[in-house]
Parts: structure tokens; C-alpha cells; sequence
């Protein structure tokens, strides 16, 4: 027990996805499932990158497009482009990327910090830096992707500001 | 036991103590009003389950809290004490103050406050009253000491209660150290009179080490009615507290009332997430149902593969029709597994109607109708709040003082009524009162000077009635002059129509008042038009559409601010576009190409402007706040026949963010 619990604080599983010729890696315990694209239907008063919500065996589960969450061009959809559907804290949702392509074993030791960019390059859905071969690979921090908890205060602060203002 | 072992128990405890205070809190009730004998027993069950379960999974305040108040109900039972209004008083905030106790534990934290000190010198204070068993006395001056000895004589059944006498004792032993002797005396003189079964033995125990009653006496809670037990201090550590403390400060019931309706609002909201109790009848049912749709499922499975002869397509019809009634029945029984009775909530009233009919000098008589109409769950909850509103409302504002009463020629007592019915796919609730009514005169003048309406000239009694929903009608400037009703009806209003229902009033001065909540059986499945905008689809809840209508372009007219209007049966709705409020492209823009929804939400009437409307379905209402979160104006999500999702419109909701629109 004690032996295998060392093994996995040393080193941890992520499945790389495409973006824009980029490799980013996703805990693998944090993906539920990869499937095809298919269409969404839009939802009101979203953020830009939330592309909508589908139909997961019943379940509505929002999708947000990594191209426009990451402030890229966004690209038609193509047989390659897939959703990975993640669950972060109980809480389903979709991302949308270019592709799929591998599961990477990462040794916690080879996660280098992500290097300080300057105010322009937007770093802190990032959890670090690692490579496999040539490759760098950009390591994902999944809970910050959707932030569940700024939707969720800003509606707290809504009804509370029409309240003020009917009283008024 | 492993921790986490026991919070899981905790949890079933805590449901059903509070199971067994709402038993305790009506049974009171009953004994106020003069109920038989029978009841203190079941009361006194109810605080010995709660006292012994407290001290098992671990909460010896609450049950040191309720050993006050069960050994006060031990001696009404006994017939030592009399029962009366100053006792029931007492044992009713003792529920409330354990009631909080569990909301406190359900917190995780500290059980005990003052009030619940408080409450407890004063039971005691109420056994010292009276004339008390001696040894009761005796019993309470001493509460620690350095020794203590104990005498253990189980009864002769206590082994068939699966009660091991071995391992109290090795919990005793937790407390210090233990000199035990074993008393012989009962063994039967010849082997043939042993009953194997039986307990025949007696042990008096002398434990060393510093230890409390409590502590004492919780060891043995579960044997309590199974034994003699005597435990006796030998040496005492200090001064003790005297027994017999002050009683509370008058304002201490006061402020309990007012807590207990907190705490139910705390409990009820940990409440949602909770078990739900069903009957095994429906269980039955259901399994009847899935085997029934399991035959029909292999019948089908005949058809697969092979070619359909057209000798065989009236078998595949009969099984698709098969399938179909299958599958109805079994959505209605699983939705009936979410129906429960309102008795849940009509229990809570008989005390509140009590409280609050005491504290105003009213004589109220209750009556309940219809405590075992079904509803669901989720809807039940919900519920409460307008419910507890309108009660009120009836007691403070609607029911006269005897003296009025008598000089209108009526009873002394006022009668309120809470009745329960289904009406269609609706069900029904009325808060009706023979009271006063409403006043009409007293709300078109209020209502004038609020600057609602210019004059009453020509309005019906209904309209006057309407505007008591207003909200400016909700401050409490209004309510202690105006003699009629009013706090905060429009929250009422609010809260009903957020559970797609409608409140309408009646009201004949002089005579009294009906309020009458409708709403839907359930929120789980609707029946909705599917309107289309642009490329998208939007269910509209049918319960809110009035009609739709295909107007002229030149119908609609642009008012100064941005608003536009339409005439619509002898009035002007304002008009909202659902692709503007959604942000929809590619939709119809021309007022002649589109249609007109006329709908009622939140007690305002519009017009919703959609492309078209495509059909009618019954949509099974999904949320979108599990995975993402609450949407203004819309109410949920569900899944069309393609399998794609579609969005469920919430017109109240749209017309409170039109309204801010309007505002910001």
C-alpha cells in the first residue's frame, strides 16, 4: 500500500491534446471520456468561450473551446477535432481540441515551473512545463479552465443588485 | 467503530431524532388540547430513543439535555406529576432547543448555548418543584466525585435485548478503576431451575478515579429500563453547583419562538439533498413495471435482424404499442416515488398557529383538509415559506380579537383553514380564515397614496385585492396602519410562480378571506410549445401561455427608451424579443413574419416574439446548474427526440432581467 502510494506521488499520468501545434497535457484522472465533435446548443449570457451545452447520456454538460479560452483563432471543426469531457470537483464539462494524440508518463520531478512571460501571456491555467522527447509539453491546471466560482459570483451579486435597485 | 463509520450513522440518527421531535412537538400539542394519557407515553419513547442514540454516536450533551427533560416525563408518566400548561410550555422549547442542538451538530459545532443552559437548570428547576422523589434529590446534589459505586442488577430478560453485561463493564472500566464484585444472591438453588437465557447475576462495582454522573449513567443508557441500577457517590470532589438554579429570564421564550422557525429554515435547507422515505408498495410496482418492460424488450428483440413478413407487422405494432404504455407507466411510477404527502407540511402549523395566536391574545381553532394529497418533492419543499406567510398574515391581519369577534356577531373563535387538493394536473392549496376580510377602502387609499392607482372608481373587488401583490405594499410602514393584509405578498407571489404556480385571493369584508396557491404536480417533466429563433429551439412552458397571435407590422409601437408595445385585447403589453434577450442571430426581425406568444409570469402579462412555434411536447426537465450554472431566463434544459438539448424558457425570469435591462 505505502510502496504504491510513493509510486504515484512520483509520477502521474496525462493525456496530451493538440491546439494549435501545440502539446498540452490533462490529467488523466481529471478525463472522463473523449468523444467526436458534435454541435452544441448555445447558451445566453456566456462567456465567449463557452460554446454551449450537449448531451451526455442525459446529462447537460457545458463545452468550452481551449482555442478561444486561450485567446486563439478559432478553427473550423474538423474528423479530428474531439471533446474531452473532464469532471474537476464533481462538476462535468467539455473542452473542445484539435486532436488527441498520446498518455504520457510524467514523473513529478520533470514538471518545471511555468517561466515568468510578462503581463501579456496569461499563464495561470498552466501547472508547469515538462518534456517528452523533443517535445514540450504545456501541463493543464483543470480546475481553472471553467472558474465555476467567478460565474458563481457574479450571479450572487446580480439579483442582489436588482434587488437594490427596485427598493430604490 | 472507524470515525467515519459513525458520522454515517450520525446522519441516520439525526434524521430520525428529528423524526421523533416532530412526534414529541404534535404530540404536545394533542396533550394541550386535552389528549389522552397515551401520549406521554409516546412522547416519553421519543426523548428515550433520542437520549440513548445522543450518547451512543456520540453526543453526551444532547443526551445529558434530554435525560433532564425524560426524567421530568418519567414522573408525569408515573403518574407523580400532573401535566400541565406550564409543562407542556416547558417540553415544547425543549424540543426546539434539541432541534437546534441537531442543526448544531449537522454544523459540526459546539452543541451547547445559553439558552440550551438555561432550558436545562430550568427543567431541573421544574423537577425540584413539587413534590419530588427523595431520591431523585439525592440523586441530583451530587454530579462528580472521586468514587463512586455502582450497583447492577439486570433484569432476568436484559441477554434477549442482545445486551452483553461484559461489555458495560469493560466501558466502565474506561472511566477509572473498577473493584467488581459479583452478587450471587439471584442464582437458583438447583441446576434443573437455571434458565440458560436468563441473567441471573448481580455486580457491584466501586470505580475509582474522578468520573461524572453523566459519564456513569451513559454507560448504561440502552440497558436503563432492562435493570436496577443505583449509583452512588462516595467521595465528593467539590461544592456543586446548587441544583435548583434560577429560572431563566422571562425574555428567554420569547426569543426560543422566533429560533424555532430559524431552525426549521436551516433544516429545511439542509434538507434537499436528503432521503426520501417510499413506500415498499411502489417499489413493488416499479419492479412489476421493469419486468413487464422487459418481456416486451425481448418480444421486440424477434424483430432484429431478420425481415419483417408483413404477417408479422401487426405483432411488431401490438409490441411497439406495448413498449410505449410501458414506458408511461413506468415515468408516472417513478415519478410518484417523489410525491409525498403535505402532511409534512401542515405539521409544522398546529404549533406555529399556537405560538403565534398566544402571543397575539386570538382564539384560533385550526383545521386541516386533505393532509395526504401527494405532491412532489421538490415542490413540497418549497412550499413551506409562502405557506408559513400566509398563515400569518391570517392570524395577525385577517382573524379579529375575541372582543371584535363577539361584536360582529361571530364566535370567539376564529377558524383557519388549510386545505389540500388535486385539481387536474395542479393541486390545490387554500388558506382560508373567517375573519375579517380584506378592507377595501383602507388598501385604495393606501394604494393612492403610494401612487399605484389615481382612484378606485370602476375597479372590481378582485382588482383592489390585486394590488395588496404590489410590492410596494411589502414595507412595514403599510402594514401597522392598514387594517387589511399585506407583508410582503409580492415575495409570496414570488416564490409561487418561481414553482410555476399562481396565487389568487377572495375576500368578502366581514366574512373572511381564501388564498389559493396553484401549482404543478411536479417540476420534473412540463409541458411545453417548442418555439423556434434563428436556428435555435426554445421550450416555452405551456402553463404560461396565454395565446399567439400573428400581428400587422405596424401593431407594434416604439415608446421613448427603447420599449415597445402592442394592444393585445383592450391593453398594452410590452414586448419582449427572445432573440434579443438571448442574443440569437439569424432570427426573424419583421414584426408580420413572426408570431406573437402572449405569456403571464411573476403576475404581469407580455408578449414574447419568436419565429414560430414548431409543436408540443412534454419536456423532462434537466438542470443546467449540476455541470454550469443558473442562466437568467431560463429555468433549465431538456433533450428533443434528436437527442440534441434544448433550453426551457423561465418567463418570470425574463421578465425580471427585461426589467433590469430597463433599469441599468
Amino acid at each position: 500500500m505505502s510502496d504504491n502510494h510513493r509510486s504515484e506521488a512520483l509520477q502521474s499520468q496525462y493525456l496530451t491534446v493538440n491546439l494549435a501545434h501545440e502539446e498540452y497535457g490533462i490529467d488523466i484522472l481529471a478525463v472522463r471520456e473523449i468523444r467526436g465533435w458534435t454541435p452544441v446548443t448555445r447558451i445566453p449570457q456566456a462567456p465567449h468561450y463557452v460554446l454551449g451545452v450537449l448531451n451526455l447520456r442525459g446529462a447537460i454538460v457545458p463545452v468550452i473551446d481551449m482555442r478561444l479560452r486561450f485567446g486563439l483563432e478559432r478553427e473550423s471543426y474538423s474528423a479530428t477535432t474531439v471533446t474531452v469531457i473532464i469532471t474537476v470537483a464533481g462538476r462535468n464539462f467539455g473542452v473542445v481540441v484539435d486532436a488527441v494524440s498520446d498518455v504520457l508518463d510524467v514523473a513529478d520531478d520533470a514538471i518545471r515551473p511555468v517561466p515568468d512571460m510578462g503581463v501579456t501571456v496569461d499563464t495561470e491555467y498552466l501547472k508547469g512545463l515538462t518534456s517528452a522527447g523533443e517535445r514540450m509539453v504545456l501541463l493543464l491546471d483543470v480546475d481553472k479552465l471553467l472558474q465555476p466560482q467567478d460565474a458563481q459570483m457574479l450571479e450572487a451579486a446580480l439579483p442582489a443588485a436588482s434587488d437594490v435597485k427596485a427598493v430604490a | 467503530m472507524s470515525k467515519t463509520g459513525l458520522a454515517q450513522f450520525q446522519q441516520v440518527f439525526i434524521e430520525e431524532s428529528l423524526e421523533g421531535l416532530d412526534t414529541m412537538e404534535s404530540s404536545l400539542l394533542a396533550l394541550d388540547n386535552g389528549g389522552d394519557a397515551e401520549l406521554v407515553h409516546t412522547i416519553f419513547r421519543a426523548a428515550h430513543s433520542i437520549k440513548g442514540g445522543a450518547a451512543t454516536f456520540g453526543f453526551p450533551e444532547m443526551s445529558s439535555f434530554t435525560h433532564e427533560a425524560e426524567s421530568l416525563l418519567d414522573e408525569v408518566r408515573g403518574g407523580k406529576r400532573a401535566i400541565d400548561g406550564a409543562i407542556i410550555e416547558l417540553l415544547l422549547r425543549t424540543v426546539d432547543c434539541l432541534r437546534a442542538m441537531f442543526a448544531r451538530a449537522q454544523a459540526g459545532e459546539p452543541l451547547n448555548d445559553a439558552v440550551a443552559e438555561a432550558l436545562r437548570n430550568e427543567l431541573a428547576a421544574a423537577m425540584g418543584r413539587g413534590a419530588p422523589v427523595a431520591g431523585v434529590q439525592a440523586r441530583r446534589e451530587v454530579d462528580q466525585a472521586d468514587a463512586w459505586t455502582v450497583r447492577f442488577r439486570p433484569h432476568a430478560g436484559m441477554l434477549a435485548g442482545g445486551n452483553e453485561p461484559l461489555r458495560l463493564i469493560r466501558e466502565l472500566a474506561g472511566l477509572g478503576e473498577l473493584t467488581v464484585k459479583t452478587e450471587l444472591d439471584r442464582l437458583p438453588a438447583t441446576l434443573a431451575a437455571l434458565e440458560p437465557t436468563e441473567c441471573h447475576l448481580g455486580w457491584t462495582i466501586e470505580l475509582k478515579g474522578p468520573a461524572r454522573r453523566a459519564d456513569i449513567a451513559a454507560v448504561f443508557d440502552w440497558v436503563e429500563d432492562e435493570c436496577d441500577l443505583a449509583i452512588e457517590a462516595k467521595h465528593i470532589v467539590a461544592e456543586v453547583a446548587s441544583p435548583v438554579a434560577t429560572p431563566a429570564t422571562p425574555a428567554a421564550p420569547a426569543a426560543n419562538v422566533a429560533d424555532a422557525g430559524a431552525v426549521r429554515a436551516q433544516r429545511e435547507a439542509s434538507a434537499e439533498s436528503s432521503s426520501v422515505r417510499v413506500s415498499i408498495d411502489k417499489i413493488d410496482g416499479l419492479i412489476n413495471l421493469v419486468g413487464e418492460l422487459v418481456i416486451t424488450q425481448s418480444m421486440l428483440d424477434t424483430f432484429r435482424g431478420g425481415e419483417v413478413d408483413a404477417s408479422r407487422l401487426a405483432m411488431l405494432e401490438h409490441g411497439l404499442a406495448q413498449l410505449a404504455r410501458h414506458t408511461r407507466e413506468l415515468q408516472e411510477s417513478v415519478m410518484g416515488i417523489r410525491m409525498l404527502p403535505i402532511a409534512s407540511v401542515f405539521n409544522r402549523f398546529p404549533r406555529m398557529v399556537r405560538d403565534i395566536s398566544q402571543k397575539l391574545g386570538k382564539q384560533v381553532k385550526l383545521d386541516l383538509v386533505g393532509e395526504q394529497t401527494e405532491l412532489d418533492k421538490t415542490v413540497l419543499e418549497k412550499i413551506g415559506d409562502p405557506m408559513v406567510h400566509l398563515v400569518r398574515n391570517a392570524i395577525d391581519h385577517g382573524l379579529e380579537t375575541p372582543e371584535k369577534r363577539r361584536a360582529a356577531g361571530k364566535q370567539d373563535t376564529g377558524t383557519l383553514t388549510l386545505a389540500a387538493s388535486h385539481r387536474g394536473g395542479s393541486i390545490v392549496v387554500e388558506v382560508s380564515d373567517d375573519g375579517a376580510g380584506l378592507n377595501r377602502d383602507a388598501i385604495v387609499s393606501k394604494a393612492v397614496q403610494r401612487g399605484l392607482i389615481a382612484s378606485a372608481e370602476g375597479m372590481s373587488d378582485e382588482a383592489v385585492a390585486e394590488l395588496i401583490f404590489q410590492p410596494g405594499f411589502s414595507t412595514a410602514a403599510v402594514t401597522t396602519d392598514l387594517s387589511g393584509r399585506g407583508v410582503g405578498m409580492d415575495v409570496v407571489r414570488r416564490n409561487v410562480s418561481d414553482l410555476g404556480g399562481t396565487v389568487t385571493i377572495r375576500s368578502t369584508q366581514g366574512k373572511g378571506s381564501v388564498f389559493t396557491i396553484t401549482l404543478p404536480l411536479t417540476l420534473a417533466i412540463i409541458d411545453g410549445l417548442t418555439a423556434a429563433v434563428g436556428e435555435e429551439r426554445y421550450i416555452v412552458p405551456l402553463v404560461s401561455i396565454v395565446e399567439s397571435v400573428q400581428l400587422k407590422a405596424d401593431a407594434v409601437r416604439s415608446v421613448a427608451g427603447g420599449g415597445e408595445l402592442f394592444r393585445f385585447r383592450g391593453e398594452y403589453l410590452p414586448v419582449i424579443r427572445l432573440h434579443d434577450a438571448f442574443g440569437c442571430d439569424t432570427a426573424v426581425q419583421a414584426i408580420d413574419e413572426g408570431l406573437m406568444v402572449v405569456v403571464e409570469g411573476d403576475g404581469a402579462r407580455m408578449g414574447l416574439f419568436v419565429d414560430g412555434l414548431i409543436g408540443q411536447q412534454q419536456a423532462v426537465v434537466k438542470s443546467l446548474e449540476a455541470n454550469y450554472r443558473r442562466v437568467q431566463g431560463i429555468s433549465g434544459a431538456t433533450i428533443l427526440a434528436d437527442g440534441s438539448v434544448a433550453l426551457i424558457v423561465d418567463i418570470a425570469g425574463l421578465v425580471r432581467l427585461q426589467g433590469r435591462r430597463k433599469a441599468a
